[in-house]
């Protein structure tokens, strides 16, 4: 539609446009410091005044942090725990929620009424960690897979997405001679790469962000995923410890919170790197969730 | 592939007795042996679907029991069920404790304020976002806005504990602007942690937010506003008079579930960003619990607490959902 400009809107646009950069660079401007601090020098750097580059470039911050050994134990940690989490909750809610979508399951209704519950109510964190030490998972590994393989609420928009895929695919393989099983890891899976992978990015997320199940379920320091470790080294403020397990070549200008701010952009990258194709996926399954929730 | 005759299609025969006129014992059975034959037909399916239920009684049931342990004393060493049952003791231990008025207090702060100032904010930046003209600069801000929601909390808590320090970002910033004499060392004083609470949530989840009603806001139908538009509205009017109303059923929606969870006083957050000395202002519900209960070792004591917080939840839930109702028609059940 063909319109000019009043003055009152170009004012408008003006002030919009330059509140929404504010507001751009006051979420990212943080994320900036931290990332000009940890590639300049640490001694240095204590001085402060370090805002928009670094005064004194420099990556022994990034090599102590690969010399650590307790941090690369930690993030060994969490790559294992992220990638072993995600095919594991895929493949068990999908395969759940597979069978939960067929039409004419017997007990269909029964069991989506039994998943619907628990969107609404949870034992809540004591009755969890009960159970969690019932079934002998504190220090186990097994402790980030399992209380994790599934969820209620993916299953709810896998299953939207089964719904829509058309019968005669399965029908044809099913004349084909084909089992459920089959059908649903040679079918169903393969046509639902978009859904899959909402899925596997938001777990993926949650898998390398948390810190909590590590806080409460683990003692063993081999054990703790890095964002547990980084809590305790932020919270409890514990970096001296971080500066201990730093080899004696590299640490003549590192400081505690130099190396601290290093692991926390090694932390962090993984994430900015998936971020544009997660961007592609999560808005879609954002609003699936929404709805049905 | 193995294979029996009957796993061909599932068959489609709904088994309604009350369809059939008077059914005989031998028609029962006929339907019975229609049934089972049905279920063996999707055993496959069957036992997918039962490896679910078994994950979800083992991790969703077995807790939903053991929430009884707020009415029993429990001890580490014993099951469950032979702890005794001492009734409402522990609830009349904490409406009798100190800690209750000040872990009400911190909760009930920090969530209303949450409500009130977080709440709208992602609403105002999405119909401001919503009228910025290049769709490209409109997807770039878009991108950047939500970046922090990917982030971890301890992440985030690690650079504002550096940036609240007595020598961070914001005291250089506040002592060059005059604003300050000296440095404050803000996370160790009480008076602050609410405000660093809310403005560190809302930063991290502002654009996050403003998704949910960026796509409402997309679904308004392009007519309405260039109908407004030869009426000769002008931009603010369209907000106010189109969009907003357009989106209401959305708001309600998002504000029954926020007032839900108006006792969930993001933990993870405060869990980070908490320490000793802003304790008096730090100490919310979930905070209490996970002292209490894990680090103290007084497991029914903090599940009462827990209970107490949930009930209290799931009643603001329904009359949240009663008000918006009867104010515009809009619902959640």
């Amino acid at each position: 539609m063909f319109k000019r400009k009043t003055k009152g809107e170009a004012v408008f646009d003006l002030f919009n446009n330059f509140g929404m950069l504010i507001v751009c660079f006051i979420t990212i401007y943080p994320i900036w410091y931290v990332l000009v601090n940890a590639f300049n020098e640490g001694q240095d750097a204590m001085r402060g005044g370090i805002y928009w580059w670094p005064r004194v470039f420099s990556l022994e911050n990034f090599e102590a942090v690969f010399q650590s050994s307790g941090i690369m134990t930690a993030m060994g940690v969490t790559v294992a725990k992220t990638v072993i989490g995600v095919v594991v909750h895929v493949l068990f809610t999908a395969m759940v929620a597979y069978a939960f979508s067929r039409r004419g399951l017997i007990f269909g209704k029964f069991y989506i009424l039994m998943g619907t519950v628990t969107l609404f109510f949870g034992g809540g964190l004591i009755p969890t960690y009960l159970l969690i030490r019932d079934l002998n998972m504190l220090d186990s590994f097994m402790v980030y897979i399992i209380p994790a393989m599934f969820s209620f609420f993916d299953l709810i928009i896998f299953m939207t997405f089964f719904r829509d895929i058309p019968d005669g695919l399965e029908e044809a393989a099913r004349i084909d001679g084909a089992n459920d099983w089959s059908i649903f890891f040679r079918v169903v899976l393969p046509v639902s790469m978009p859904v899959v992978a909402t899925i596997a990015l938001f777990h993926g997320v949650y898998q390398w962000n948390d810190y909590f199940t590590g806080v409460i379920y683990i003692n063993n320091a081999d054990l703790q995923p890095i964002q547990t470790y980084l809590y305790k080294v932020v919270a409890q403020s514990s970096s001296n410890q971080m500066m201990a397990q730093v080899p004696g070549g590299v640490a003549k200008t590192v400081t505690s919170q130099s190396i601290k701010l290093a692991t926390m952009v090694v932390t962090t990258l993984p994430i900015v790197f998936v971020y544009p194709f997660l961007q592609r996926y999560f808005v879609k399954g954002m609003m699936i969730g929404s709805i049905k929730g | 592939m193995q294979n029996t005759p009957q796993a061909g299609a599932l068959p489609d025969i709904s088994i309604d007795p009350a369809a059939k006129p008077g059914p005989s014992p031998e028609d029962k059975r006929q339907a019975r042996k229609q049934w089972l034959k049905k279920l063996y037909s999707q055993r496959h399916l069957q036992i997918m679907a039962l490896l679910g239920v078994a994950w979800m009684f083992v991790f969703n049931y077995i807790p939903m029991y053991g929430i009884i342990i707020a009415f029993k004393e429990f001890n580490i060493i014993k099951s469950i069920s032979e702890a005794p049952w001492v009734g409402l003791d522990h609830f009349r231990e904490f409406f009798s404790n100190d800690d209750f008025a000040v872990v009400m207090k911190n909760t009930l702060g920090i969530s209303l304020l949450k409500l009130f100032i977080g709440f709208p904010l992602p609403i105002i930046f999405a119909l401001f976002l919503n009228e910025v003209r290049s769709v490209r600069y409109k997807r770039t801000i878009q991108t950047i806005s939500y970046l922090p929601h990917f982030l971890s909390w301890v992440i985030l808590g690690g650079i504002l504990i550096t940036w609240l320090s007595d020598v961070g970002v914001i005291n250089k910033l506040l002592l060059t602007l005059n604003l300050i004499n000296e440095p404050i060392t803000y996370l160790a004083e009480p008076q602050y942690f609410w405000g660093i609470v809310i403005a560190s949530d809302i930063w991290k989840e502002l654009g996050w937010s403003a998704i949910i009603y960026l796509a409402a806001i997309a679904s308004v139908s392009p007519e309405m506003y260039e109908a407004a538009t030869i009426d000769g509205a002008g931009r603010f009017q369209k907000m106010w008079y189109i969009t907003l109303p357009s989106i209401k059923a959305t708001i309600s929606i998002l504000f029954i579930l926020a007032i839900g969870g108006v006792l969930n006083s993001n933990f993870d957050q405060i869990l980070v960003l908490r320490n000793p000395l802003n304790e008096s202002a730090s100490n919310v519900i979930d905070i209490f619990v996970y002292h209490t209960g894990l680090q103290n070792g007084r497991y029914s004591y903090a599940q009462a607490v827990a209970l107490f917080k949930s009930v209290i939840a799931i009643i603001l839930l329904l009359i949240a959902n009663r008000v918006t109702k009867k104010l515009n028609d809009t619902s959640l059940f």
